[in-house]
């Protein structure tokens, strides 16, 4: 027990931080058709509104705010799924609960290493969908603020979906299910922003609520995190 | 025996899922008379004797349904994250019964509000649907409803089930203010201000009075059904404890129970 704990006391909780994240950027980098897959997802959904509804220039630039974003939240949903499994299913994650170390902490840097390979670059690749949407230039701003806080709120609410359904064969439509609801607020106020924005309107305000909803994520989620991913593997 | 004594005991020995099914038996059938009297007192006096909306006429009075259920869907979801809470920090098996047996409930009562609700919209609106703020948070109570009976059906280790049902439940419940306030903020900013009806005016007290009578009975009727899937969720999970063996083969010689 006095050995746990001088263990325990060695690891910062920084150095752990930065050790789970170096790990899963590793990962990803050395797998890039997971990272790569979300963003081809991401224009290909975008693609799919003009084909569908009308490539009307006024249209689209009334509807891109929306579209951006929808199409956003789908390709993080996607790519939601692999947060957790193939450590699920190597057995790492069993190592990390039954490791003395915080799981909180560790599902927090593995959270924004799930955001640093999907939402920012997400993110980087918006302003190119705003063009293809015809999104007035004084909107671009909004969108890639809004979606740089509101990507990583998405990553963390998503991350308790994963973390509950990580133990079934067939989590893949489940976790859409329980987590889209969740969206919902992201959703508004992200689409809140880049229309403001593209009216020329201040949207600070949306911008800061939105920033309230990371913090909020980013105290409470990981309690979530934590709690699902035991329940998933203990069963 | 039974819980004629203080109120830590009786609460405590809810816990027990034999105890449970006992007292519920017992308080089944005085809830069930109370709730049939309200249903059918506040019905007839909402239907046939309460006043006409001097705008809607009688196309009003569906709101003696639609409030109601609107309001029980959401006291529910409470009671069914409540419950999960209770489930998951004291590892009470019977807590987690009543979490289960809540779900379905709900999502009844939120389908029974979002149909009675776009009927009165009809002749009031002259739509089915319109996206108005309270419309479109209820469908979004259903959502979540939906997802934690899919989250329940998912698995089929019931304990875990429970668990990752009420982790579900209470990060809804965490996000339902949140939710609402969106919605609500969504909606003034794109909707045009025509449609204030749902701001209901001052009603006079005999149109409000029926109103709370069926809200009375609602929650009645709700504590009948919960009783009554709790039981039967009861009788199936310990279907392999020695009571629930006796209480079977006892059951043609004592009758219903």
């Amino acid at each position: 027990m006095a050995n746990m704990h001088t263990n325990t006391a060695e690891v910062s909780l920084f150095t752990l931080f930065g050790a789970v994240l170096k790990r899963d950027l590793l990962l990803s980098f050395r797998n890039k058709s997971d990272l790569v897959n979300p963003l081809i997802f991401f224009v290909m959904v975008a693609t799919l509104f003009p084909l569908g509804v009308s490539p009307q220039p006024n249209f689209l630039s009334e509807v891109a705010p929306g579209v951006v974003w929808v199409a956003a939240l789908l390709a993080t949903l996607l790519s939601l799924d692999s947060l957790f499994r193939s450590d699920y299913e190597d057995g790492t994650l069993e190592q990390v609960i039954l490791s003395p170390q915080p799981l909180m902490v560790v599902c927090f840097a593995k959270v924004v290493g799930h955001w640093m390979t999907t939402g920012l670059p997400l993110t980087l690749l918006s302003p190119l969908i705003g063009l293809m949407l015809f999104l007035p230039a004084e909107g671009m701003f909004g969108l890639l603020s809004s979606l740089l806080i509101g990507t990583f709120t998405l990553s963390l609410v998503g991350a308790i979906g994963a973390g509950l359904t990580v133990g079934l064969k067939r989590g893949g439509v489940l976790i859409s299910l329980v987590v889209l609801p969740l969206y919902i607020p992201v959703l508004i106020f992200g689409s809140g922003v880049v229309e403001a924005a593209a009216m020329g309107i201040p949207y600070d305000g949306f911008l800061a609520i939105m920033g309230a909803m990371l913090a909020l994520g980013c105290v409470l989620a990981p309690v979530a995190i934590s709690a699902a991913v035991k329940i998933s593997v203990s069963g | 025996m039974a819980g004629t004594k203080w109120m830590p005991r009786w609460f405590y020995q809810l816990a027990s899922p034999r105890w449970c099914y006992e007292f519920t038996g017992k308080l089944l059938p005085w809830c069930a008379a109370v709730a049939g009297i309200l249903l059918v007192v506040g019905m007839v006096w909402a239907l046939a004797f309460a006043p006409p909306d001097y705008q809607q006429g009688n196309s009003f009075r569906i709101m003696y349904i639609h409030v109601p259920s609107a309001i029980l869907a959401q006291s529910c979801y409470m009671m069914m994250a409540i419950a999960g809470a209770i489930g998951l920090i004291w590892k009470m098996k019977v807590a987690d019964m009543v979490a289960y047996s809540c779900a379905p409930i709900g999502a009844s009562m939120a389908v029974i509000a979002l149909v009675t609700g776009a009927i009165w919209g009809k002749p009031t609106w002259g739509s089915w649907w319109v996206w108005d703020a309270r419309l479109t948070s209820m469908l979004i109570l259903l959502f979540l409803y939906m997802g934690v009976m899919a989250m329940y059906a998912a698995m089929e280790n019931e304990a875990m089930a429970a668990k990752a049902a009420s982790v579900l439940a209470l990060v809804g419940l965490v996000n339902i203010p949140i939710i609402k306030y969106s919605v609500d903020w969504w909606n003034t900013l794109h909707q045009p201000a025509t449609f204030t009806l749902t701001e209901k005016p001052a009603m006079p007290a005999e149109m409000w009075l029926p109103l709370l009578v069926m809200v009375i009975g609602f929650y009645c009727f709700f504590a009948v059904s919960l009783m009554m899937r709790l039981r039967n969720e009861i009788i199936r999970r310990e279907r392999r404890a020695g009571w629930v063996r006796d209480l079977i083969v006892a059951y043609p010689n004592t009758g219903k129970r």
